[in-house]
């Protein structure tokens, strides 16, 4: 491991990422396999768009249509949205922080594996019979009436994939909590790492009543359990129960993260410290925690009486308060800045009004009493589609722009970029703008098609034209993508040049052990405050010194693998068939065994030694 | 950045259209409303919208001069501002404030839409004098039980306007959600307890809309969710209470020409175990599978969607599975010759309790 | 201080579970774990109590028919006593004392086993005796997963002690290894914290009806 820097060939080069435990390589996986989910989720979408393009349309079938909108939803959150958030985290917050790696290479590597097994489990239903059609939410009658094993692949996937995020949320708040680099206090970390931090914090809390819920379903629909079955005594709503204390949190699980990377854009496109940082981490925090407090705002038409829902409506009006606070932080980094319109800032400044628009329609639904009118319309898909899309997906479109060159060590085309921003901001409003009508003018959510007559014809219409600028707009980026890997113009530290945390002052793409010593922290945005100071990078810490690193190992594959085996087992045995028990257990067996495996094998890594560090000099930057 | 104010622009003309455009069709609309309940629920829409215009507003001014003002114009570097408290507090106070506008109102109106104590009041006589209806959700379809006065009807929902209905709502296969939206918010279905709530229908408004609401199911439910439309016909207390009385003594409908004795025979030989033809029906609700069908003759639609021709009935009749994937007619009885359809046909069209 | 390096009575730190990073982080890690694991076994009691005695008609019987009190409370005081060994044995871990920490895990794996026994026994009787299975009523499958839970905790507890005591048997205690007997007894302690939980929601306020 002396030569940092090796050329490769293919082989070796897939042997290097199936095995690898650099969090790095691992944040280029996240984004390699949520980008591919993504447009796999956004292809999905098309079909619902064109499908509701005309009334009474016959592009697809009723039954495969429900198919498509559970497996559009299902996908963009678990395996496009949360991956790619995932990839940035990976990327840059170890680096934010001054860390050589995360707490547990391993279980980091394990974590991907499981989230990547489990996203490709449930998309084989789509060639085993048929893929999950009772929603995202998959509320228990319809999902145990479901004929198909499409229920089975949605339940067992996601049981395997969110294995892999709790494992994933456990470890960056270790890495965070303990691997800070000296100076590094907790009210100088950067706001994406905060963000990180809180995130992780809803993913430990959040997930586990999300794997129960699943395992009641598995048990249920497979071995003949009786949770849901109203008529043995079992209860439904305790599903919705269940998967709402996961589904709200999991809501910002996804936009905290978004949050954080918007911070980071508008303080570096601002040339301005962020504005009211303090302020900032105390209205995160509270968001994740009052994240918490609100999920029966989900279930207002459930029935739960007018007790619960004044008090689930109010407090979900609370979560305004930290949210606003937020919005007007951002609005007045920029006031006094020095805004230059990048890509990534560009995205930024999009997102504030359409987010707003997001948020204030969210403060609307969480009015109980009128949420039975909005509740399950197209008002709701249009509200949430303003929050995922104009927040979380412009902040991974964002953050892909801004982390690029630090990831890949090239710039992605500017020219490009904007053009690609520009198409999906229109598309996105076109497409859902018009949405909040069609839902108080009485479409009610997930049909297959609409009648003429009710007066829908219209605005369904421009919907589906703006969702093919969206469309366009990431083929644009694909483009984008290809042409500025085949260009592949190498650049510095900084390419920005308005770096300011501790990710900017080291090469792009990092050498494997980031930091050749660890930086000394000086303040919040540690870089800039070095910058500003004249010197040309960070203070460090400690002499120069053997490094311990982790080794590469491929058991997290094959305990992926092996759960993977193990859940076709479970799906025969529901279905009564003899093949049933044995792959569960040789599943099982896979699985359990790499663990006893890893368990049995010492693994202490390996060090790199001074010399090399001192020899690597010259060459840190293209490991 | 030009080019972002000229998107504004635009998006303020969709906007502009939309609402020229009108608030929906008068049956189907929430921004419409044709009751206490909807309307209750129709303020409460305003004053939020108007309460987030507000907020959009500051938000867009300080947008638009922090977008058009610092621009980047030389390679200074701004001044590093940590923050300001006294800015903070006001942008924490006073979102605090409007919250409280919104929420003293919300909870009032949860309240009273969710107060249903009239339904377990019983006058001297023992009896209840509010209107009470059983909703029963099923796959595809509704039924409307009148427990005091005894009597069901399937698919379409006989109200009288101006005065408080109750419901009981419950389904029996999957969960579905019982939406009037001109009417009132929904409330679902569930398969394990009964939810109960009251809408009220006006009777001014009613007639602007044609007597005639469309109703739907808001709960994701199998492939003809988005079928799974009833229709409520709201009439004055007088004509309710004359369809009540004639619902009540309709006594089984014999077929007046030999066509439709030919379908009444066709129909006993296949149809009759699971569809009824009188509005009383004894038989427990496990039971009554498919819709009651008492007054189809009277109905303004066939299946919830069909136009109500006998075209339509025939094509239903010969091949439900078109028109609502997933039913639970498909494939129980044997395909129909053109005879036998037209039979069925002229018997079903007959069936009428109003005359 | 290097997780592999040889260490003697006296170099022994006085908390060799966080004497490394390594150790510090999975120190941490299994603390944050553990606090997924309670919101785990919270959705379970919740479910649990939403779907006790619900049962599809009259011929089934209710936790308060049901329980086998004296079988049970015998299981608790074996898992309780468990825990306390495995205190012990940490007591000679830090102690430097490997042979005794040997000792006292046995004893520890010896109490689990006999509490995996019983349970066993308790189900198969609930399910010949009274036919409480998991698939007989709602109150049989909240009963059976949230208990099932517990003992597959349990089976794993035992089955992960036995392989770090086999797998350390000839080496002795090094840094690289208190860890994770450390965390081991973590999680021992965790699983007998739950099956108090147990006993009083299931079997005691299951007794009061």
């Amino acid at each position: 491991m002396s030569t940092l820097a090796q050329k490769k060939g293919f082989g070796a080069t897939l042997w290097d990422y199936l095995t690898t435990v650099d969090h790095k390589k691992i944040a280029i996986l996240y984004l390699i396999a949520g980008g591919f989910f993504f447009l796999v989720g956004g292809l999905e979408a098309m079909v619902i768009r064109i499908q509701l393009a005309i009334p009474n349309n016959d592009f697809v079938s009723a039954g495969f249509y429900n198919e498509v909108l559970t497996m559009h939803g299902t996908t963009m959150i678990f395996l496009a949205a949360m991956p790619l958030v995932f990839a940035f985290m990976n990327a840059v917050m170890p680096l934010q922080i001054g860390a050589r790696d995360v707490a547990f290479p391993f279980v980091n590597a394990l974590g991907f594996w499981l989230f990547f097994f489990g996203g490709v489990f449930l998309n084989m239903s789509w060639f085993l019979g048929g893929a999950p059609d009772a929603g995202w939410t998959s509320y228990a009658s319809l999902a145990l009436e479901s004929p198909t094993n499409g229920i089975d692949f949605y339940a067992l996937g996601l049981q395997i994939s969110g294995a892999g995020t709790l494992m994933g949320g456990i470890n960056f708040l270790v890495t965070i909590i303990n691997m800070r680099a000296p100076g590094m206090t907790y009210m100088r970390m950067p706001m994406f790492t905060w963000s990180t931090f809180v995130t992780s914090a809803l993913i430990l809390f959040a997930f586990p009543p999300l794997t129960v819920g699943l395992f009641l379903m598995i048990f249920d629909r497979m071995f003949g359990s009786n949770f849901f079955d109203a008529s043995a005594g079992g209860n439904t709503i305790i599903w919705e129960h269940l998967f709402w204390i996961f589904g709200h949190p999991e809501v910002y699980i996804l936009i905290l993260p978004a949050f954080g990377i918007f911070s980071e854009i508008f303080a570096i496109f601002s040339r301005k410290r962020l504005f009211g940082y303090s302020s900032m981490v105390f209205a995160t925090v509270l968001i994740g925690f009052l994240g918490f407090m609100v999920w029966a705002h989900h279930m207002f038409t459930t029935g739960l009486g007018p007790i619960a829902n004044a008090i689930f409506a109010v407090a979900t009006m609370a979560i305004g308060v930290p949210t606003g606070i937020k919005i007007f932080n951002w609005l007045f980094t920029m006031w006094g800045g020095s805004i230059t319109f990048t890509t990534p800032m560009l995205y930024a400044i999009a997102f504030i009004p359409s987010f707003v628009m997001g948020g204030v329609t969210g403060i609307m639904v969480a009015s109980a009493a009128a949420d039975y009118q909005f509740h399950d319309t197209y008002f709701v898909v249009a509200h949430f589609h303003y929050v995922i899309v104009g927040g979380v997906v412009f902040a991974i479109l964002a953050g892909t722009h801004l982390y690029w060159p630090k990831m890949f060590g090239t710039m992605l085309n500017e020219f490009l970029g904007k053009i690609t921003f520009w198409l999906f901001l229109i598309g996105f409003h076109l497409t859902f703008f018009i949405q909040h009508f069609l839902g108080v003018w009485g479409m009610p959510r997930r049909i297959f098609t609409f009648l003429p007559d009710q007066g829908f014809e219209t605005s369904n219409m421009v919907s589906t034209i703006g969702a093919f600028f969206m469309a366009v707009a990431v083929i644009v980026m694909l483009i984008n993508v290809i042409m500025t890997s085949i260009k592949n113009e190498r650049v510095g530290n900084d390419p920005w040049g308005d770096g300011r945390t501790l990710e900017w002052s080291i090469p792009s793409p990092p050498p494997f052990y980031n930091f050749k010593q660890l930086p000394l922290v000086r303040g919040l945005d540690a870089y800039w405050i070095e910058k500003m100071d004249g010197k040309k990078g960070m203070t460090p810490a400690e002499p120069l010194g053997d490094i311990h690193m982790p080794n590469s190992s491929f058991v997290p594959v094959v305990i992926s693998f092996g759960l993977f085996v193990a859940a076709f087992g479970a799906v025969g045995i529901g279905d009564k068939e003899a093949y049933g028990i044995p792959v569960l257990v040789i599943g099982f067996l896979i699985t359990f065994g790499s663990m006893f495996f890893r368990s049995v094998k010492d693994d202490h890594g390996f060090h790199i030694h001074k010399e090399d560090l001192m020899n690597d000099d010259d060459k840190g930057g293209k490991a | 950045m030009k080019r972002l104010m000229n998107w504004r622009l635009y998006s303020l003309l969709i906007m502009l259209t939309l609402i020229l455009a009108g608030c929906g069709k008068p049956y189907l609309s929430t921004l419409t409303p044709a009751g206490e309940v909807a309307q209750i629920q129709y303020d409460l829409m305003k004053l939020s919208t108007l309460i987030m215009v507000g907020v959009i507003a500051v938000v867009t001014i300080i947008f638009v001069i922090v977008v058009m003002k610092f621009r980047r114009k030389d390679d200074r570097i701004p001044k590093q501002v940590e923050g300001s408290h006294t800015l903070e507090i006001i942008w924490t106070t006073i979102p605090i404030l409007l919250l409280l506008i919104l929420a003293i109102p919300t909870v009032a109106a949860t309240f009273k839409l969710a107060d249903v104590s009239e339904m377990d009041q019983v006058n001297e006589d023992g009896k209840r004098d509010a209107l009470v209806v059983n909703v029963r959700a099923n796959l595809y379809w509704w039924e409307f039980e009148y427990p005091d006065l005894g009597i069901i009807t399937g698919q379409e929902l006989v109200v009288p306007t101006d005065q408080k209905v109750y419901f009981n709502l419950k389904a029996s296969d999957v969960k579905h959600s019982f939406w009037i939206p001109a009417v009132g918010g929904k409330l679902d279905t569930n398969t394990d307890n009964i939810n109960k709530f009251w809408l009220k229908f006006d009777s001014d408004k009613s007639e602007e809309a044609g007597g005639l609401f469309y109703g739907k199911c808001a709960e994701l439910c199998g492939p003809s969710h988005a079928f799974m439309d009833f229709k409520v016909k709201a009439v004055s207390k007088d004509e309710f209470k004359q369809w009540s009385t004639a619902m009540q003594n309709a006594d089984e409908q014999q077929p007046t020409t030999d066509l439709a004795q030919a379908g009444q025979d066709i129909f006993n030989k296949s149809c009759i175990g699971c569809h009824a033809v009188t509005p009383i029906d004894g038989r427990p609700e496990a039971a009554r599978t498919a819709p009651n069908l008492a007054t189809f003759g009277e109905r303004s639609r066939i299946a919830g969607i069909l136009e109500h021709s006998e075209k339509d009935l025939k094509n239903w009749l010969a091949n439900p599975e078109t028109y609502k994937p997933g039913n639970k007619m498909t494939g129980t009885y044997n395909e129909l010759k053109p005879e036998q359809l037209d039979a069925l046909t002229e018997y079903l069209m007959s069936l009428k309790v109003m005359e | 201080m290097h997780a592999d390096e040889k260490m003697t009575y006296e170099t022994w730190p006085a908390a060799p579970e966080k004497a490394t990073l390594e150790a510090k982080n999975k120190f941490l890690g299994f603390w944050l774990f553990l606090g997924g694991e309670t919101v785990l076994f919270a959705s379970l009691f919740a479910t649990y109590l939403a779907l006790k005695d619900k049962v599809p008609n009259s011929e089934h019987y209710l936790a308060k028919d049901l329980f086998d009190l004296p079988l049970v409370f015998m299981a608790t005081m074996l898992l309780l006593t468990s825990s306390l060994t495995s205190v012990y044995a940490m007591y000679h871990m830090k102690n430097f004392d490997f042979k005794k920490m040997q000792l006292w895990l046995g004893i520890t794996v010896l109490l689990g086993a006999g509490f995996l026994g019983l349970e066993i026994y308790e189900f198969n009787h609930y399910v010949h005796e009274y036919h409480h299975t998991f698939t007989s009523s709602a109150f049989g499958s909240a009963f059976y997963t949230l208990t099932g839970f517990h003992g597959a905790h349990v089976a794993f507890g035992l089955a992960w002690i036995i392989t770090l005591m086999v797998r350390n048997s000839g080496r002795g205690l090094d840094l690289y290894n208190a860890p994770k007997f450390y965390v081991a007894s973590l999680y021992w302690h965790f699983i007998d914290v739950v099956w108090v939980f147990i006993f009083t929601v299931v079997y005691l306020m299951g007794m009061v009806g």
